[in-house]
């Protein structure tokens, strides 16, 4: 009995200590580089194994504020997590709570037709065509409306909706309310902390997006942080490179502030993260997309 | 009543749920233009498609992209990449959320295990971008991390970046790191539906810990692990453009390249309309009959099919 309790409490204590490994393995290499962004040019460029910053200083800060590029970029970048998120939260309701009522006719028919585009896409080239057709290129508009409703957060939430009783509604119905009143007054008050969830994970989205843009958006002033971000990290990185994508990038980077603009990307996904967690778990447990 | 046609009560249901079906319409919009007529698109890659001339006026070429598609090595090489990505990723990266959701599972502090789970799950927020970022300001042979490291164990630098023989473990490492932890919510969720008192009961009867995860944890998390195999064999063409896009240069092509990075580069860079079309509708294809067949075996196997 005695040698099992202490087997277990070994057993306990490596867990414990793995955990926390993992843990530190995850979060280190923020630190690391928020460590290095206050560090003075010359330490790093010193080499050596930093952990805390080194001579510190704020001149990447001081740097990245005083180029145009990096405020336009974060300012693109907020305006489409801001204007993406909203008409995500919008189209995605609207949609999802007629697919909520069984009665419905043809509901089975659109269910389907959402469903599908999540088994089978026409690919890159043909949806870069349409959007190119619609005449969104080069407008900050086309980061934002060809993905406007993902599929499956509307399958989601329209399950979501189809769990409130229907009383509420039959009882506004009664008083003559239309569909619309009631989803506006009705549903969707109770429905805020699913919504919250789709808007934190449609914002972190939009924020974390680079690849439409650089598809769809040639006019650097449009550029969002994370496409910054790719053009002075890595590209200007790889001297050998994808030669293809480099602009006329010539001069290197300091380190310092390659590591103060990735500061930059990461840091609204941090703070919005605690009011995030919450919520998120319950989102993620899709389960089924069952109609 | 009975004589009422079903196309007389179809018309009443729709005058009835009009508000509904106006608020349907942005969607319904939406879905058609930019998922459906993409589908329509594909048309292209039977036609030597130039801007200039349009859909209409193109000229019809049959199966030619698809023929020239197969005959050439680089097609060889496109699926070899995306297959082996993706079964190292089932190998390496499959496991570690279910072996980590075990582990929380047995620590008895709820703060620690709260603690833990919140910094574990922090990098799935983390853009692509940012961890390519991160990587290479790590792993670059100019002062990086891991090179001066290696310099103090008075090894020889490397240059991961620049390296055919790591780009696959670089890729892993990077899909470990960014949802190992976020890949734990759906098997804790699993194991928190487990009743306590089968545990109790396998106590008593003198189970210790490695039984209890054998005969009880283990069978509880089986259906969500068959599931999530099975819908992972169904992405096996799924390599994503946004992640490798971003590991890709001209040293490493020969084993990154996968379809989707190939029909962005061939396709918007080089202006290949047409041949890239045919190869992303080449990969969706297979993509959808993969989805389909693991979904069946799913069924099959006695569990929930997905769709």
């Amino acid at each position: 009995m005695a040698r099992r309790s202490f087997g277990e409490k070994g057993f306990d204590v490596i867990n414990i200590g793995l955990l926390g490994l993992v843990a530190i393995l995850m979060v280190f290499p923020f630190l690391y580089i928020i460590a290095l962004s206050f560090s003075d040019e010359k330490t790093i460029a010193e080499g050596g194994l930093i952990l805390f910053p080194k001579g510190w200083s704020l001149e990447a800060y001081r740097y990245i504020f005083s180029t145009d590029t990096l405020v336009r970029s974060l300012y693109n970048s907020i305006l489409i997590t801001i204007g993406g998120t909203i008409v995500n939260l919008a189209m995605t309701s609207l949609m999802a709570y007629p697919l909520a009522k069984t009665h419905l006719l043809g509901r089975r028919g659109l269910l389907m037709l959402v469903i599908f585009t999540i088994l089978f896409s026409g690919g890159l080239i043909p949806t870069f065509l349409v959007v190119k057709w619609t005449g969104l290129l080069d407008s900050l508009w086309s980061v934002i409306i060809p993905t406007s409703i993902s599929a499956f957060y509307l399958i989601i939430l329209k399950n979501f909706f189809q769990q409130i009783p229907e009383g509420l509604e039959e009882s506004a119905k009664i008083d003559g309310a239309n569909d619309m009143v009631i989803l506006l007054r009705i549903v969707l008050p109770l429905s805020l902390p699913a919504m919250a969830t789709f808007a934190l994970f449609y914002a972190v989205n939009h924020w974390n997006m680079y690849f439409h843009a650089i598809m769809y958006i040639n006019d650097n002033s449009k550029w969002p942080i994370q496409v910054l971000l790719r053009q002075i990290v890595i590209l200007s990185q790889s001297a050998v490179g994808d030669s293809s994508s480099i602009s006329d990038e010539t001069v290197l980077p300091p380190q310092s502030i390659k590591m103060a603009v990735i500061v930059f990307a990461t840091v609204p996904i941090m703070l919005v993260y605690p009011f995030l967690q919450k919520h998120f778990a319950k989102g993620v447990l899709l389960g089924s997309v069952k109609g | 009543m009975q004589h009422v046609s079903t196309l007389r009560r179809w018309q009443r249901q729709v005058r009835r749920d009009r508000w509904l079906y106006l608020m349907l319409l942005p969607g319904v919009i939406y879905f058609l233009i930019y998922k459906y007529l993409p589908m329509w698109g594909v048309v292209i890659s039977f036609q030597n498609y130039s801007p200039g001339l349009g859909l209409f006026q193109s000229e019809w070429v049959g199966l030619k992209h698809f023929e020239r598609l197969f005959s050439e090595p680089t097609f060889w090489m496109l699926f070899r990449n995306t297959i082996l990505l993706s079964v190292y990723q089932l190998i390496f990266f499959f496991p570690i959320p279910i072996v980590l959701a075990l582990m929380l599972n047995e620590l008895t502090q709820q703060a620690f295990k709260r603690f833990v789970q919140t910094v574990i799950y922090i990098p799935h927020f983390v853009s692509w971008v940012v961890i390519a970022g991160i990587s290479y300001l790590f792993l670059t042979p100019e002062g990086g991390f891991v090179n001066e490291l290696l310099g103090l164990l008075g090894q020889d630098k490397v240059n991961f970046l620049m390296s055919t023989e790591w780009f696959r473990t670089l890729q892993v490492t990077q899909v470990i790191w960014k949802e190992a932890g976020w890949g734990t919510i759906i098997f804790l969720a699993a194991l928190a539906g487990v009743d306590t008192q089968l545990y109790e009961a396998a106590r008593i009867d003198g189970a210790n810990r490695w039984r209890q995860l054998w005969h009880i944890t283990l069978p509880a998390l089986r259906s969500t692990i068959v599931i999530l195999f099975i819908l992972r064999m169904g992405d096996i063409m799924e390599q994503g453009v946004e992640h490798i896009l971003l590991l890709l240069n001209a040293v490493n092509r020969e084993v990154g390249e996968v379809f989707d990075t190939y029909v962005y580069t061939v396709g918007l860079l080089q202006g290949n309309f047409s041949y890239s079309a045919a190869v992303g509708l080449f990969k969706s294809l297979v993509g959808l009959i993969l989805v389909v067949a693991a979904n069946y075996l799913a069924k099959k196997s006695g569990e929930e099919g997905v769709f």
